[in-house]
């Protein structure tokens, strides 16, 4: 029976109590011992087929017949007054068939106090009008054709400006999201700690913003069945979409279907229902055609979010034998002009290590630059930079090994709440990683002429524990084939594969014999956004149970048609065997009996167990070579060594550490987004001048799982692996660099430019407005075309 | 909010630019016969028109290599080639990659590698390496990273594109 509860629920560092109606689960963890047939082994993705024959419909494939195409007028302008928005002309034009304003659509709030087209204009890319046409080259010629007036307004791009009280002003609620104060937290008495303290550090860290870059924009199609509306969107939430679509168009959730198959990855920035979605819903109700938005590679660096950039102050007091006694942060979270408060960038501190005086005020301040989202591990990755980094400089001064002074801070209870930790193999992690990157036999400094060689190391911490509600259903054919039916969605991340293995597991059916169904409001129950790394520990579990039931369905059929007790049944590979007396029938056999009677297995992710704190845990160690000469890094080998619980895939979950390093190495040396103090504009918004790795800058990435079920955390063990990888990689990477060349950049992406300023052979020049300081690559431009 | 352009303009209505001609493109060994107007991309007219969508549109300047596909066997993005230039030369596609129902090594070498995440690079980066192993069957790990410079993957798959690709040329080397 399922009843109410409270539960709490952790989402990216914030953790909330939420009531909840839960099924108790019913089915006992996997314990360590049990021999598992599919789950624990590496499995081919499922879908991969389609994929590497071009067969997989993404939403940027997906063509309904009579289907227009959307175009997005965006401002120019960081900051404006909308005055007027002439638009006789481009309707004119031969093949446009609506157009859309803030005179003709429907008013309705977004971020807020403002609006879908709202009369101001808060960063350069704000969404002005919208053309709908036969193809996207005349809705494209059909914006050049609208004609807007605006009356330019004093704009702000620099946080620590922003906070002034003269600047300018966002928004009208003030530029400080929820007041002057901050975000506090407090444990403690940090004057005494400091007091108390050997040694004080006092440093300023600075990440910067960095673009997901997904290769597949936020794009969509809208059609209208009558008065429903179907929507096919590259999202991380199927669900959240339909919710805010429907709200934001006044309709009942179940006139709106959210359909997302195969999806081109999020990595944070696609999380609910965005304006794009709705501004193509009412094109198409205008239209009475279907409409797909597709943005531009421009768009989707203007408007499409990036990771937080901050500023951190961080105080940290040690004494002689390194401990720690007083951690103080106070960092600031640019948002952009409409971005959430969401990142946690105090959490590190917070939490990493065991010090009893600790104090984090976060602020998170409008500016007139482009909206923040969350970035895989937003504000774990800026926050462990800064940690980490002032963990290694305190080890250097105290001449202690950096590997030591973090197991003597060690906590072996959650410093937060002082709640014990599900499991904590992070000194495993420690270990395992010093002996694979051969940390005790590292010489100082290696030299190779102008090269030198260094190594450096970063811990890991984060939620990933996942929690209701999560549902799953499953229906068995008469063919003896099953159909796993959910709500979740598959980013890329293998969501697909690692449900289709615990599924057949647990039902005893061949993996082939099993067609799982993402990403369908219609089809599937809820299911929670792909994102805080929860998919699997949420999701799985509901699989389960609905395989479970399933399974116990089937056997006590079985047991009626084999004249023997459901107890002594089993199932694998397909086949039920009873052990007394010795029988087998195939799962098909016994589905085939009773025809089109279907069994059916609902399944729902159980509630989490109280008073424990579930965390995921690593280490990376990396190795780099700086030459001295030009400030050129280059990463040549990356170790990681992590703990997500039980593996449910070693290939997928592999992927997810590589994938998580390199987008590491991409923040940690190569990319940012500049925009212009001056015009407020953006300088890079493209991928030429807007660096992400390529193939050339992958170095030998090894990595080892700490593969152990985490009995106490859900009923398969696992807990989430998409965040942790990307945490600690820019941490290891800067401190591998003091290692090499003696100098610390406590401001990423470490360019050329820094390195050579810090090693004094270069001396700044204030740069001229307007010119980005490109940040040294050896990217080669693409030869081809 | 009904309707801003219905209301009678359609006398005076505008057209830019000459309009659609007609075209013959032969992809994957098929001819087919479409109407764009001239300024169409390759790219545009492979997805949309004859809805072949493995190739992705993701800069649509000559950045990404997400839209990589073979002109008369060379790799070449197709968002930067129009479409009229292409008449008459043979377009090789993903969806072209399989023959008599069977994946090729590459392909295969990819899903056994798991060499994508997202998989929206994937089209574009086997048809890089398409180009390659037509020219050199067993290349090396360093020939591979040049074939596939110009492919972004933003899920950061490249170590397991390299092994995927590698064990296909040690299998050939083999023969
Ligand atoms: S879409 Fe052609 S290179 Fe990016
Ligand atoms: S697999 Fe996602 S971009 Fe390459």
């Amino acid at each position: 029976m399922p009843k109410i509860v409270r539960t709490r629920v952790e989402f990216e560092g914030e953790v909330r109590e939420r009531m909840a109606v839960v099924v108790e689960d019913q089915v006992l963890p996997w314990s360590a011992r049990e021999k598992l047939d599919i789950v624990g082994r590496p499995h081919p993705r499922v879908g991969g087929r389609q994929i590497v024959t071009g067969g997989a419909t993404y939403t940027a494939d997906v063509q309904i017949p009579g289907m227009l195409h959307c175009k997005i007028r965006r401002s120019p302008l960081p900051h404006a007054e909308v005055l007027s928005i002439d638009t006789a002309e481009a309707q004119t034009l031969f093949g446009v068939r609506g157009v859309l304003t803030h005179a003709n659509a429907p008013r309705i709030r977004w971020f807020g106090n403002s609006f879908l087209f709202d009369r101001f204009v808060r960063f350069e890319g704000d969404e002005v009008a919208a053309v709908a046409a036969d193809s996207e080259e005349i809705a494209e010629d059909a914006l050049d054709l609208i004609h807007v007036r605006y009356r330019e307004l004093p704009f702000v791009v620099d946080p620590e400006q922003a906070m002034k009280p003269d600047a300018p002003r966002v928004h009208k609620e003030g530029n400080v999201i929820g007041g002057p104060e901050g975000d506090v937290y407090e444990r403690g008495n940090l004057e005494e700690g400091f007091a108390r303290s050997n040694h004080v550090f006092s440093e300023r860290y600075e990440t910067q913003a960095a673009v997901h870059n997904c290769l597949e924009p936020h794009c969509c199609v809208a059609m209208w069945n009558g008065d429903e509306l179907v929507l096919w969107t590259s999202t991380q939430h199927a669900y959240g979409v339909r919710d805010g679509v429907a709200a934001a168009l006044g309709l009942p959730l179940h006139k709106v279907r959210v359909i997302c198959e195969f999806m081109g990855a999020g990595f944070g920035s696609k999380q609910g229902a965005g304006k794009h979605e709705v501004i193509a819903a009412l094109l198409a109700k205008m239209t009475e055609r279907p409409v797909r938005l597709y943005p531009s590679r421009r768009e989707e660096n203007l408007a499409g979010g990036v990771r937080h950039p901050t500023i951190q102050y961080l105080r940290a007091g040690v004494r002689r034998d390194g401990k720690l006694m007083a951690l103080h942060l106070r960092s600031i979270a640019n948002v952009g002009a409409y971005g959430t408060d969401s990142s946690e960038v105090g959490g590190p501190v917070r939490e990493l290590y065991d010090c009893a005086n600790v104090r984090t005020e976060q602020f998170a301040v409008y500016t007139n630059a482009g909206p923040a989202a969350a970035f895989r591990a937003p504000g774990y990755v800026e926050g462990m930079f800064a940690l980490e980094s002032m963990m290694d400089q305190i080890a250097y001064s105290l001449s202690m090994d950096p590997l030591q002074l973090r197991l003597v801070n060690y906590a072996r209870k959650d410093p937060v709440r002082g709640a014990t930790y599900s499991s904590k193999p992070l000194d495993e992690a420690y270990r395992t990683g010093a002996k694979m990157a051969g940390w005790n036999l590292r010489a100082k400094a290696q030299q190779m002429g102008a090269r030198r060689r260094g190594l450096g190391m970063a811990s890991q911490i984060w939620g990933g524990g996942g929690g209701p509600p999560a549902y799953a259903i499953i229906r068995l054919n008469s063919d003896g084939t099953a159909d796993l039916v959910t709500g979740t969605q598959d980013i890329g991340t293998g969501t697909k594969t690692v449900l289709v293995q615990i599924a057949a597991e647990e039902l005893g059916l061949k993996a082939e014999d099993i067609r799982i169904t993402v990403g369908d409001t219609l089809a599937g129950p809820y299911a929670p956004v792909s994102a805080g790394s929860m998919t699997v520990p949420s999701m799985g579990p509901a699989v389960r149970a609905a395989a479970k039931s399933a399974r116990e369905e089937l056997l006590s059929l079985a047991s009626a048609l084999m004249q023997v007790s459901a107890a002594s049944l089993s199932i694998r590979n397909g086949i039920i065997t009873s052990t007394t007396p010795s029988k087998t029938v195939a799962v098909s056999d016994v589905t085939r009996r009773i025809g089109d009677f279907m069994i059916v297995g609902k399944g729902a992710r159980g509630p989490n167990p109280p008073n424990v704190k579930v965390r995921t845990f690593g280490a990376q160690f990396a190795e780099v070579e700086v030459d001295v000469e030009t400030g050129d890094v280059t990463v040549t080998r990356v170790v990681a060594v992590h703990d997500f619980g039980r593996i449910i895939n070693p290939l997928t979950s592999g992927s997810q550490i590589e994938g998580g390093i390199v987008q590491g190495i991409g923040f940690a040396l190569m990319e940012e987004r500049f925009v212009d103090p001056e015009s407020g504009t953006s300088l890079n918004a493209n991928l030429e001048a807007y660096k992400i790795p390529t193939i050339l800058d992958i170095p030998i990435i090894e990595h080892a799982l700490i593969d152990r079920p985490d009995e106490s955390c859900n009923s398969i063990g696992s807990k989430g692996a998409g965040e942790p990888p990307i945490i600690p990689t820019a941490a290891a990477i800067a401190n591998a660099v003091y290692d090499a060349a003696g100098v610390r950049v406590r401001s990423l992406p470490i360019t050329r430019e820094k390195i050579l300023v810090e090693i004094g052979k270069l001396k700044l020049q204030p740069k001229p407005a307007g010119e980005a300081p490109g940040p040294a690559q050896k990217r080669r431009r693409p030869r081809r075309g | 909010m009904k309707d801003t352009v219905r209301s009678g303009v359609l006398a005076q209505r505008r057209r830019r630019g000459p309009g659609k001609l007609q075209l013959r493109l032969n992809v994957n060994g098929e001819t087919y016969e479409v109407m764009v107007e001239p300024r169409r991309t390759l790219l545009d007219v492979l997805r949309d028109d004859l809805g072949l969508t493995g190739a992705k549109k993701v800069c649509d300047r000559g950045q990404c290599g997400a839209c990589t596909v073979l002109l008369q066997g060379v790799p070449v993005y197709s968002c930067l080639k129009l479409a009229i230039e292409c008449e008459g030369k043979p377009v090789e596609t993903v969806e072209g990659l399989m023959s008599n129902g069977r994946l090729h090594p590459l392909q295969q070498a990819f899903i056994d590698h798991d060499a994508f995440q997202c998989g929206f690079c994937t089209p574009g980066i086997l048809m890089s390496l398409k180009a390659l192993f037509d020219r050199n069957d067993s290349p090396t790990e360093d020939e591979v990273r040049q074939a596939v410079e110009g492919n972004l993957c933003r899920c950061g798959a490249y170590s397991k594109v390299l092994q995927a690709a590698l064990s296909v040329a040690r299998a050939n080397e083999q023969e």
